[in-house]
């Protein structure tokens, strides 16, 4: 079994979602069951991962490799490096608790919501595992169209609208990087993501490259420019999907950078080091404004996942700045190890806001901040949780927030002083646009009747939202054990920007 | 004198000719409710054909009657698909034509007769030839669309499709007179030995794009496109689903064997001509589908979008090049008979299931129909997994390898432009509500649920697994 570990995992759930298809419409129960079994399952599954994965051994381990396509020599290649295993076991986990989630919220159609749920799990994990450039592509791209179905039939009144942009902005980013592959493959006769990175690249074809990974992953992550499906795609996406959105399709173009544009265009990446360094330092601090003034709970979200990404790309590319320019290896290792546990806690954080919203929505149909006041009145429960991912939001130290954001600002601090202080701002920004949301939210007076007969969470909702609460202050507290298993990957990683390949 | 070996050689052609000709007879002294059998026996004539076509098949390629016909992979390849996709229609096409007073031994004559042209011409080693089956099979086309000949819309079509038919022969013979008056040869092989030696390049080129034309209007390539959609909309829908598939896969067989088995050494001349028809296409047919309501209408300017796409692998003017355009062809065969197959068997008596906003709320009346035309529809759009995403990256990766980065890039552009109108539809079937008053109700054959479930299953399993179909394709082209 843990020969092919790696294919169980993706496969599982992706063959799981035909018997809850098969359950139909007449049987909701049934396939509500048999869904979160599979994602049980799955979940457990990963959680051989961490015995069998072993942190100090350099490169991909649990490899399969079979030939895929003998003519185009594509392989059916797996692999995973710490940074996949966190980010399985990110997947696998919150695909349990949008399951739960979405319980008795979803009524129409529950089996097409839960086999679209359990498919894109699946894809999602093999994002994670692939190591043929080719293979990537292919579950990168068809990862958009259970999200497409998702949004478009269970989400808000203008999700025909945000779902075409969703998915138009999204494969027009991805096409380019198409067209890319196709260039390394006719030059280098693979896709092996390995022997690509070794392929000696002039800096011109390294700067086009640069450019076609650049806008696939920049509208994944999303950067500013390309950010604005994503308040789109969230406000109108059902809670199930928001929180997939946020926690997990998001780290997918943060991975993409380090298995893409690092190895394989690393003198263009340093060249145009700036250009991804402006753009997220804008994330941090512009959009964090932006978020401030949003009167839709899920649209501020939204924008503050985007600004909190903004770490993410910094962290990655700061590592450039540091390691060619000035030497400093240390510092660029802390930046990416920073960048790394930003993701997943930006995965936790964000999918527990999500997950809120979800339960104050489910009550009262509204997202609108100025509905709500007083919510900590009648939900001193969710209240005690609101709170306390809010907190991890803004970065307080104990949280999971904090440890990610504070490293790369360490590490940025070191590069220049003046890009730590730009990206500090988050710390107050950040802080502004969440507690501004927690006071009008829950503090105060009830002012809407509706809100006053509220009923706090129910036990369903107590298990999605201390699950993730736990995980939130477990990582802030002891992130030891997050740490250790990418180090060595993130190590490596920061070998490879020093490499020059021209 | 033909030889034995002759005979031997284009055996599947001269029984399918036979045996249409038995059908021919046999139909008119069939009662109408004997038609049914007319129905199998043309379904089994088109099996047995494919199996003559498998069975004595030559190592190395052939040729009979002096070069007239020239039996390789290549035409093996796109005889069993076009057969395939002829059984396919009959099959799509039953319940429609019954419902609509179709049903008529004609249909099936015609259509055989036309499958017929489909294989001389991909198998044709002489210009004659090539214009032989031309001609065979539009000639029958033209009755085709007009079958419904009380349907205004259908006869305007036809005459449409005749007039710029007839216009666009005229072309071709036009240009292969040049040709023959700057060579001295009609045979395809000699020609491409000739060109090089011929003393009068300038009437080559000229010749050439006169063929050039020819071949475009059969691939419904912009600026020669504007029957299509005509044609699309008026034809009964089964005839438009053969048109859209067998007829695609003759059109690439007829620009192989012109462009690529005859003037092969003057490539350098026709890659720019078909890599600007190809860039006209794509915005062509991308840009104006958008506006659609009319599915049928859609599909035409897709049809167009897809022929451009297969131009891209052809101007690779290689053997990888045109092995990528024949998968091209193969696949769009199977999308479109799949994306019509589904029209076929939603629309009813004095229903045609045809507007864009018949489909809405798809999901909710007829789920696994909706389910297998998403399959169709986002592998037309070519997003993977599906079939259609793989033949996309194949041409464009023969692009790029051409050296037309250029042209790649366009054609990825033009791609999610492409996309957002078949997305249109799926958002339709999925996200919108039924509308009252209407109501979708399936064909109850068993046999054309069957095999239109595989058909659309086939786009996602070939799109796990393309690699034997690809190297049989590129088989095809070495030596």
């Amino acid at each position: 079994m843990f020969n092919h570990l790696l294919s169980l995992l993706i496969w599982l759930p992706i063959v799981g979602a035909v018997p809850v298809l098969l359950a139909g419409s007449g049987r909701p129960n049934a396939a509500r069951w048999i869904s979160l079994l599979m994602a049980i399952l799955t979940f457990a599954i990963s959680l051989f991962l961490i015995p069998q994965y072993h942190p100090d051994v350099a490169g991909m381990q649990l490899v399969e490799s079979h030939l895929w396509i003998e003519s185009l020599n594509v392989h059916y290649s797996l692999g995973v490096d710490g940074i996949s295993v966190a980010l399985i076991l990110l997947t696998t986990f919150v695909g349990i608790l949008v399951i739960v989630g979405a319980w008795e919220v979803i009524q129409d159609k529950p089996h097409q919501y839960m086999a679209a749920m359990l498919v894109l799990e699946g894809l999602m994990i093999g994002v994670f595992c692939a190591t043929d450039a080719l293979l990537f592509y292919v579950f990168f791209e068809a990862m958009l169209i259970p999200m497409f179905i998702l949004i478009g039939i269970w989400g808000g009144p203008r999700r025909v609208y945000a779902t075409l942009k969703f998915f138009i902005y999204t494969f027009f980013g991805s096409i380019f990087m198409l067209v890319g592959l196709i260039y390394l493959y006719l030059k280098a006769g693979t896709w092996d993501l390995h022997t690509l990175a070794a392929l000696p690249l002039s800096l011109t074809e390294q700067s086009w490259l640069f450019f076609a990974f650049l806008i696939a992953f920049a509208v994944k992550v999303p950067m500013v420019p390309v950010h604005t499906w994503l308040p789109d795609a969230h406000v109108e996406a059902p809670t199930g999907g928001s929180v997939v959105l946020a926690a997990v399709m998001l780290k997918i173009g943060g991975y993409g950078f380090l298995r893409f544009s690092l190895p394989i265009v690393p003198d263009a990446s340093h060249h145009f080091a700036w250009v991804v360094i402006l753009l997220s330092l804008i994330a941090v601090v512009y959009i964090g404004y932006v978020a401030l003034v949003q009167e839709d709970m899920k649209k501020l979200v939204a924008y503050s996942s985007v600004a909190h990404m903004g770490f993410v790309t910094l962290g990655i590319f700061i590592a450039f700045m540091l390691v060619r320019e000035q030497g400093n290896t240390d510092a660029a290792r802390l930046g990416m190890q920073g960048a790394m546990v930003q993701m997943i806690s930006h995965g936790f954080v964000s999918g527990a806001m999500f997950s809120c919203i979800g339960v104050l929505y489910d009550r009262l149909h509204t997202r609108l901040i100025k509905d709500y006041g007083g919510v900590i009145n009648v939900m001193p429960w969710f209240g005690f949780f609101y709170v306390l991912f809010a907190m991890a939001n803004c970065g307080l130290p104990g949280t999971s927030g904090f440890v990610g954001e504070f490293m790369v600002i360490l590490s940025s601090f070191s590069a220049n002083p003046w890009i730590a202080l730009f990206a500090a701002f988050t710390l107050i920004i950040g802080a502004a646009y969440t507690l501004y949301l927690v006071k009008r939210v829950l503090w105060g007076e009830i002012t809407n009747p509706h809100v006053a007969e509220m009923k706090d969470i129910n036990g369903r909702e107590w298990i999605v939202l201390g699950s993730f609460a736990a995980l939130t202050l477990l990582i802030g507290i002891w992130p030891e054990p997050l740490t250790h298993l990418m180090d060595n990957s993130v190590n490596q990683l920061v070998q490879v920007l020093a490499i020059h390949k021209v | 004198m033909p030889t034995i070996n002759d005979i031997l050689i284009m055996l599947p052609e001269f029984f399918l000719v036979t045996a249409a000709c038995v059908l021919l007879l046999a139909d008119a002294f069939m009662k109408p409710a004997e038609r049914i059998y007319l129905h199998w026996m043309s379904i089994g004539v088109l099996i047995v054909t494919g199996y003559l076509v498998l069975r004595y098949q030559p190592g190395v390629p052939v040729t009979a009657f002096n070069g007239m016909f020239i039996r390789d992979g290549l035409s093996t390849i796109l005889k069993l698909f076009a057969l395939l996709s002829t059984i396919l229609v009959f099959i799509y096409g039953r319940p429609y034509m019954v419902d609509r007073k179709l049903f008529v031994g004609e249909f099936y004559t015609l259509m055989l007769f036309a499958v017929i042209g489909v294989m001389l011409l991909v198998s044709a080693g002489n210009l004659v030839m090539i214009y032989l089956g031309l001609e065979l099979l539009t000639l029958s086309s033209y009755a085709l669309v007009a079958l419904n000949r009380d349907s205004s819309l259908s006869s305007e079509a036809a005459i449409k499709y005749f007039v710029l038919g007839a216009l666009s022969s005229g072309m071709l013979l036009y240009g292969m007179s040049m040709v023959y008056g700057a060579t001295g040869t009609l045979d395809l092989v000699q020609l491409h030995t000739a060109i090089p030696h011929s003393a009068m390049p300038h009437l080559l080129v000229f010749g050439l794009v006169f063929m050039v034309i020819g071949i475009s209007f059969k691939l419904g390539v912009a600026p020669f496109h504007m029957w299509i959609p005509d044609v699309y909309e008026g034809s009964p829908t089964a005839v438009t689903a053969f048109i859209g598939s067998a007829s695609k896969l003759a059109a690439f067989g007829m620009a192989f064997r012109l462009l690529a088995t005859g003037m092969g050494d003057f490539s350098q001349h026709w890659q720019l001509m078909l890599a600007a028809l190809a860039v006209l296409s794509l915005a062509i047919g991308n840009v104006v589908a958008i506006v659609q309501s009319n599915l049928k209408r859609l599909l035409a300017y897709s049809t167009i979008s897809h022929m451009g796409y297969l131009l891209l692998g052809l101007v690779n003017a290689g053997p990888e090049g045109y092995s990528a355009a024949m998968f091209y062809a193969v696949s769009y065969a199977l999308m479109s008979t799949a994306a019509f197959g589904v029209i076929l068997a939603l629309s009813r008596t004095g229903f045609e299931c045809e507007n864009i906003d018949d489909f809405k709320g798809l999901n909710q009346r007829a789920p696994w129909m909706a389910f297998l035309m998403m399959l169709a529809l986002f592998s037309l759009a070519g997003v993977p997994p599906m079939f259609g995403f793989f033949a996309k990256l194949l041409v464009l990766q023969a692009a790029i390898h051409a050296g037309m980065m250029w042209l790649a890039i366009v054609g990825a552009v033009f791609a999610i432009i492409g996309l957002y109108y078949y997305l249109r539809v799926v958002k339709v079937m999925y996200f919108d509500k039924p509308v009252e008053g209407t109501e979708v109700r399936l064909q109850p054959d068993f046999t054309l649920r069957l095999t239109l479930s595989l058909n659309a299953l086939v786009l996602l399993g070939l799109g796990l697994y393309w690699g034997p179909l690809l190297n049989w394709c590129r088989q095809a082209f070495v030596g």
